[in-house]
């Protein structure tokens, strides 16, 4: 029960990209086609849940004991970039079409502020190892909703007749606002 | 005057935000009020400066290869600096921050500085490119912050001038989207003016 409260918490009310404002910049770069928006959110699932795991680790066995919990965001942020760079070697070894897929968005990743929000989050929480992994697997989801759903209307936009101060980035914005507007709807429901 | 120019094209020109969009997230996250807007460019500058000063520093005993995680580190180190003094002398502005405040690692503006400027250009150079870069950037959060207080809650820098609610929905998150959107809108006019 504990899980699903966890799960819908942050694909819905506490969604990511549009409550948390975390993982903007894939969010508006990557997300004029379909395709690419859903790319980008299978490589950040992956390298979500797996950061959210290892740093869960780290903090516990070594800098708690150790007392060096200032230490945080070097370490984090360190074993982010090499951990996207193994899973980078990893994929290209074992499955090259998911290689293909994927590997152009890796390297963006590391810099993706949402893997190393919720890696953070998940220790502010005080979440256990289980629930850190969900609360991973949780948060992917929802940056992935976020993303296809916006990339779907961008899409749309691109046909219609924006007036020209408004084209690109501007527009982009306010459907994103009244993307975060529909979502607000979900406040209350857990 | 080319130093000059080389400072002041942050604010306008080649602003972080309006122009460049980098660094959106804490743009989004934290300019619910024009105060916090301003702690967080503050925060950034100074680590846009000193990342961008020590980067120029050793960018010649740096092997290319290895050069994005030394940037990191840099970078990281003097994050956590920050984050340290700020839970010491600010600690109502740090919690409100939150997250943000560590996240700044990973604000695609220091990094992107870092690798396109300060790794190719000398000290002074450098250290005017993240100055002005980053007060660019404290100057655009600083105005998302108060166009949304004074519409969300009719409030500037914590005085409040409008008795009773505003438009709420300027503080929510939906209101940060908008408010950024027409912004940008604004800041383009003005840039076509200028230049």
């Amino acid at each position: 029960m504990e899980y699903v409260i966890i799960i819908i918490s942050a694909v819905f009310i506490n969604n990511i990209v549009l409550a948390r404002f975390l993982g903007i910049c894939p969010f508006i770069g990557v997300s004029g086609k379909i395709s690419t928006a859903i790319g980008m959110s299978g490589a950040v699932a992956f390298v979500m849940t797996i950061a959210t795991l290892v740093t869960y680790l780290l903090q516990v066995y070594i800098l708690k004991p150790f007392g060096v919990t200032f230490m945080q965001t070097i370490t984090f942020i360190l074993v982010i970039a090499s951990l996207v760079q193994l899973v980078e070697i990893i994929i290209k070894k074992v499955s090259p079409p998911l290689y293909q897929a994927l590997g152009i968005f890796l390297p963006l990743i590391t810099t993706n502020c949402a893997i190393l929000g919720v890696a953070i989050l998940a220790q502010q929480n005080e979440y256990n190892l289980m629930e850190s992994v969900v609360y991973g697997i949780a948060n992917a989801i929802g940056f992935g909703l976020a993303l296809i759903l916006f990339s779907g209307l961008r899409e749309h936009l691109s046909l219609l007749n924006v007036p020209k101060q408004m084209k690109g980035v501007p527009i982009a914005f306010i459907v994103a606002g009244l993307l975060a507007m529909a979502f607000m709807g979900f406040a209350g429901i857990v | 005057m080319n130093q000059w120019k080389n400072f002041s094209k942050g604010f306008i020109k080649e602003n972080a935000v309006f122009v460049l969009f980098l660094g959106l997230c804490p743009t989004l996250g934290v300019t619910s009020t024009a105060v916090n807007g301003l702690g967080m460019g503050l925060a950034t500058t100074f680590v846009l400066f000193m990342a961008n000063l020590v980067i120029s520093l050793v960018k010649s005993f740096i092997p290319d290869k290895v050069r994005i995680p030394t940037f990191i580190v840099v970078i990281a180190s003097f994050v956590t600096i920050v984050e340290l003094v700020m839970q010491a002398y600010v600690p109502v502005l740090f919690e409100q921050l939150g997250l943000f405040i560590p996240l700044i690692v990973v604000n695609c503006l220091i990094l992107g500085r870092a690798e396109a400027f300060a790794s190719k250009n000398d000290l002074l150079t450098s250290a005017l490119d993240g100055l002005g870069m980053g007060l660019g950037f404290a100057f655009a959060l600083t105005l998302l912050g108060a166009v949304r207080e004074i519409l969300g809650s009719g409030a500037i820098f914590g005085l409040k001038f409008i008795p009773g609610d505003a438009m709420l929905l300027f503080i929510l998150p939906p209101g940060a989207f908008i408010a950024l959107g027409y912004l940008i809108v604004i800041m383009n006019r003005i840039k076509k003016r200028t230049t």
